[in-house]
């Protein structure tokens, strides 16, 4: 009995908070058919957000897989000077408000910013420009990769790689060819949160993309500009492409685990 | 070699634009920092947000973990489902689930609640984007907790309750608070699901992340500086106590 009244009070908690709101957000967006979905689908507004989207995501999740298994290699494989502050700023973005992020990269790359000027003066706009977009994504999503590939590279041990390198394998075909196979789901997962937080990041990117309609509006950005200028349809269809995103990331990151199981 | 390069890449990419915002803020001087917190805007608002994450935090601590036990101890079918649905908040952007809690708990919405532009509104929003962390602190540790000490107690005769406080409860306290450490984190600094719901108002519903965001706008990033390093230095202090939290809750491995 007492058994069923917890299963009933979790079910319910998490049906109102979780299950409900998503649901509203098919219900909403279909309200009135497929017309007004088609329509603010087919608006350019709406194509070139879902471009930019993605073209960030484009850039910033390659440069965080690379980097992330460098760093997970170093922290696991290496000692070296500062290894635990490194570890710790790792984790920073993961507490870290994405407005201050926004806020940080105005004060390095903004006009009174430490490098704005000099960059200015060269033809480089960073801040309200996609540069500066592609950093703030690329801030908020560094600790993915790190945390998903550390714990598997200390579970699979050195075993292998030491014989590897005793039958005169180099560095890098010992990477390629033992060290990287064994980490690869960890990896995958790792690419999977990376590109699920890209895609779907708003504060810091509505921080330093000035919310130019048209020119540096991402797809979460345009929720946000369609809602306050009464498009309720546009705001709505927005949503229903990064809902679904989100529900393919669920749906990826379960059949990833369940290999782990397997 | 690779340590070289991931140094450098945290450091140029996370490092420099946070010191940036470190400079900036002590750029008037103690003086300049102690009049830009005691503004009655920033009092306000950094009561809200604190009030806010305190009791996010609190109501987490209790249904984080009756959902792990749930997930982890009950056999229900679409248990694997519900399982994956937790996740939900991580991958959903923020900026969908406040404008969807907004449709649903708002002005308009099918069930008559109405929290849009109020606190409660606020806490609706941190309550969503916090959800996940406890329940996927506590879960594993759940799973790891060997029954024979709750059975033991029961062959005993211990009533259910006071085998969670007794045994349960002390063995998933360091996963509960590393979980709630987290949920503090995220609800201090959360911007996107709030900014819809709240209605920003100031001295009523305004937090922190969107008061910083007001003073960008309005071109003081001097004044959103003083309050951002106050939140950074938050964020800092919560990695070092997770940092405490998983020494403890390793105290008795080998």
């Amino acid at each position: 009995m007492a058994r069923r009244t917890l299963r009933g009070l979790a079910l319910g908690y998490l049906l109102a908070l979780l299950v409900l709101p998503v649901g509203m957000v098919f219900a909403r967006a279909f309200a009135d058919g497929l017309g007004p979905v088609w329509a603010a689908l087919s608006r350019p507004e709406t194509l070139h957000a879902l471009w930019l989207t993605l073209a960030i995501a484009a850039v910033a999740v390659p440069a965080n897989t690379v980097f992330g298994v460098l760093c997970a290699l170093a922290l696991v494989r290496h000692d070296f000077p500062g290894k635990s502050i490194v570890n710790a700023m790792v984790d920073v973005p993961f507490t870290i408000s994405p407005v201050v992020v926004g806020l940080a990269l105005i004060l390095v790359y903004g006009q009174d910013g430490w490098v704005g000027s000099w960059l200015a003066q060269r033809g480089i706009q960073v801040i309200f420009a996609l540069p500066g977009m592609i950093l703030a994504t690329i801030f908020i999503s560094i600790p993915f990769v790190v945390r998903e590939v550390a714990p598997v590279l200390r579970e699979i041990g050195t075993e292998q790689e030491q014989a590897a390198s005793t039958l005169g394998a180099s560095g890098l075909q010992t990477f390629w060819q033992v060290t990287l196979p064994s980490i690869r789901w960890g990896v995958v997962y790792g690419v999977v949160l990376t590109t699920a937080r890209a895609l779907g990041e708003f504060g810091t990117v509505a921080v330093v993309s000035g919310k130019i309609a048209g020119r540096t509006e991402t797809l979460t950005v345009l929720v946000e500009d369609r809602f306050q200028a009464f498009d309720l349809a546009g705001a709505y269809t927005a949503s229903l492409l990064l809902a679904l995103l989100a529900l393919a990331t669920l749906f990826l990151m379960n059949v990833l685990t369940a290999r782990e199981e397997a | 070699m690779g340590w070289g390069v991931a140094t450098i890449y945290l450091s140029l990419m996370v490092l420099v634009p946070l010191a940036a915002v470190v400079a900036r803020a002590s750029a008037g001087g103690l003086g300049a920092f102690r009049a830009a917190l005691g503004s009655p805007e920033v009092i306000a608002t950094l009561a809200l947000t604190f009030g806010a994450a305190f009791a996010v935090v609190a109501v987490n601590a209790a249904t984080g973990t009756l959902i792990a036990w749930v997930l982890v101890r009950d056999r229900f079918p679409g248990q694997r489902l519900v399982n994956a649905v937790i996740d939900l908040p991580f991958a959903l952007p923020t900026i969908v689930a406040g404008l969807t809690l907004l449709a649903l708990y708002g002005p308009k919405g099918p069930l008559g609640i109405n929290v849009a532009y109020s606190r409660a509104g606020v806490l609706l929003a941190l309550l969503f984007v916090t959800l996940p962390f406890v329940v996927r602190s506590v879960q594993p540790v759940l799973l790891e907790l060997d029954r024979d000490m709750e059975q033991a107690a029961a062959s005993l005769g211990a009533s259910h309750g006071l085998i969670f406080r007794a045994i349960i409860l002390p063995n998933l306290l360091p996963a509960i608070l590393s979980g709630a450490a987290l949920a503090f984190a995220r609800a201090i600094g959360e911007f996107g699901s709030v900014v819809l719901l709240s209605g920003n108002i100031p001295f009523q519903t305004e937090v922190a992340s969107v008061h910083i965001y007001g003073q960008i706008e309005s071109g003081d990033t001097t004044g959103a500086a003083v309050v951002s390093v106050l939140l950074l230095a938050l964020s800092l202090a919560v990695l070092l106590a997770l940092n405490a939290l998983q020494r403890w809750g390793r105290r008795y491995d080998g």
